[in-house]
């Protein structure tokens, strides 16, 4: 350290910044100006534009919409994480097969546009009708509740009394635009997932490894209490990213019938042609992003306490 | 500097001259949709055809201007047209009270009923709203037969696919219980391979206020000179027989629909 004091002492200043008004910086300001006039403009159109009516008669069916965005992407991230540990494990495998499987997936599922994976799963499987309703699942469901009064204040009981074996076949979830879009969305982002993964637990030491093996630990020991923690500090920047992105993504779903915000938005376009359809879209979609971002540095500066002196 | 400054000049003084150009020899450009067979289709190679493509050449024939087509989504074929990719509509538009106010039209061109279809085995009966109660059906998004269903058949889900080919898609693969559109449309289909899975359950009685008189050419806001002369041409074409060669080339019956 004390080498390095006295380097510094001896260091050249950066040069000074020049004073005045020198034409990098007047253009600067210029361009500052103009996204701020830009930016006016948007506000004044949507106070001008401002239109009660059509607010009251499509602001329910962008809160709908909305609704089917978040919960689109909420299953579709918690079942691409849940599916991108065997794939994350596979890829770092010494195994041949195992490791060359997991990168195909992944280069698959990176290398192709999620709006063609949408539509592959979607018209692709449909094609497939006979096959998929081949295939049934038998499940027992209850046909027959009986209902027991438990007087005016509580609620009735109801006690199962039929229980019947539904057939149920992939048909029956493939039929449905929604599951169509769940399973193309968890694939796609299981693929971006793994691999976020598995360059965070590679990104830890391997001397933390050898330390933990050195002190008894079990490998998994060491995975779960020792590299994870450290890993998914690391993880967690690309985790929001993979997240926004994936917001974002989402928007293509409309195409398979799915009608989300930007299927509402270009539906209430489509009848209103008011521009300002798209615009509260673009806001709605800003409020979630800045939301998220906001959140993930929150998390971010909560786990990193230690780090910080 | 003064390089740049001089290409430049150069630069705009050519593309001004080939903008003068233009002018003189005045073409019109047609926007369409190209998904919306026997009207209007994208062939193999690019090309549009269709009865609206036939139709919109031989207006240009008679209002002697040059013609060039545009492909444009549907969804965007309005906002297009405004913000000048094109100068006139020619795509099977229904005119409606709702599209009036941002567009002009013409005279209608032609105008067929709506229809359902459903698959083969299906127990649908006819085209009431009880007949559907419980049903998924499948339209085309952002068009007159959209509005007509979500209006019409409250009891059924409806499905807005992006084009005409999604739904006759889904209507093979088994998603849909049924779908709604122009009988033309829908009796090519059936006649096609890809519509062998289907029949027509009937035709729907157009309800004026939704369907409005027909399909009509759609100009910009104020170009009453264009409606003019599209509807001299009209007139024109359905008098001198132009109009009924195009209709047998694609029709056995008239499209054109009692005079209004």
């Amino acid at each position: 350290m004390s080498v390095v004091a006295t380097d510094a002492a001896e260091v050249e200043r950066p040069p000074a910044l020049p004073r005045g008004w020198p034409r990098h910086r007047i253009l600067g300001y210029a361009l500052v100006c103009l996204w701020g006039a830009f930016l006016a403009g948007i506000v004044a159109y949507l106070v001008l534009a401002w239109n009660g009516e059509l607010f009251a008669k499509y602001a329910p069916s962008y809160m709908t919409g909305l609704g089917v965005t978040l919960l689109l992407v909420s299953i579709s991230i918690v079942l691409g994480a849940i599916l991108s540990v065997p794939i994350a494990y596979a890829r770092m495998s010494k195994n041949r097969v195992l490791s060359g499987l997991a990168y195909a997936y992944v280069y698959f599922f990176r290398g192709t546009p999620l709006l063609a994976q949408t539509f592959l799963v979607y018209y692709g499987v449909g094609s497939f009708r006979p096959q998929l309703q081949a295939v049934a699942l038998y499940l027992p469901v209850v046909s027959n509740w009986l209902a027991v009064p438990l007087g005016d204040y509580l609620p009735q009981l109801d006690i199962p009394l039929g229980i019947t074996i539904a057939r149920l076949t992939l048909w029956d979830f493939f039929r449905e635009a929604f599951n169509c879009a769940i399973f193309a969305f968890s694939l796609n982002t299981a693929a971006y997932q793994a691999e976020i993964l598995r360059g965070a637990i590679q990104s830890v030491p391997r001397g933390q490894w050898e330390g933990a093996a050195s002190l008894g630990l079990h490998k998994l020991q060491t995975l779960w209490k020792i590299v994870l923690p450290q890993a998914l500090i690391v993880a967690l920047r690309p985790y929001g990213n993979e997240i926004i992105l994936m917001i974002k993504g989402s928007a293509i779903v409309a195409i398979i019938t799915v009608y989300d915000l930007m299927g509402i938005t270009r539906l209430t376009y489509s009848r209103t042609f008011d521009f300002q359809s798209y615009l509260w879209a673009a806001i709605i979609y800003l409020v979630i992003v800045e939301t998220l971002r906001h959140g993930i540095e929150w998390i971010e500066r909560r786990i990193t306490i230690h780090l910080h002196r | 500097m003064r390089i740049a400054l001089r290409i430049a000049l150069a630069a705009s003084a050519a593309l001004l001259t080939l903008g003068v150009a233009q002018a003189q020899e005045k073409t019109l450009r047609i926007g369409t949709e190209g998904a919306y067979p026997p009207f209007n289709n994208l062939t193999a190679d690019g090309q549009l055809v269709g009865f609206d493509i036939d139709i919109a050449k031989a207006l240009c024939d008679e209002m002697k201007v040059k013609c060039t087509f545009v492909a444009q989504d549907w969804d965007g074929i309005i906002p297009a047209l405004q913000a000048g990719k094109f100068d006139a509509i020619v795509a099977s538009m229904s005119i409606t009270p709702e599209r009036a106010e941002k567009v002009d039209f013409t005279h209608k061109y032609y105008n067929t009923p709506p229809a359902i279809v459903a698959p083969k085995d299906s127990d649908i009966k006819g085209v009431s709203k009880e007949d559907l109660a419980g049903k998924t059906i499948g339209v085309q998004g952002s068009t007159t037969h959209f509005n007509y269903s979500t209006a019409t058949y409250t009891d059924s889900t409806i499905k807005p696919y992006p084009t005409a080919q999604e739904y006759q898609l889904d209507l093979a693969n088994g998603r849909l219980d049924a779908a709604n559109d122009d009988i033309v449309v829908l009796q090519q289909w059936l006649d096609s391979p890809d519509g062998a899975c289907c029949k027509l359950i009937g035709t729907i009685k157009p309800d004026e206020k939704i369907h409005g008189p027909g399909a009509g050419i759609a100009v910009r806001k104020g170009e009453t000179d264009l409606v003019n002369q599209f509807n001299a041409a009209i007139d024109a074409i359905r008098a001198n027989g132009k109009y009924k060669e195009i209709n047998d080339k694609y029709f056995k019956f008239d499209v054109y629909g009692g005079e209004s």
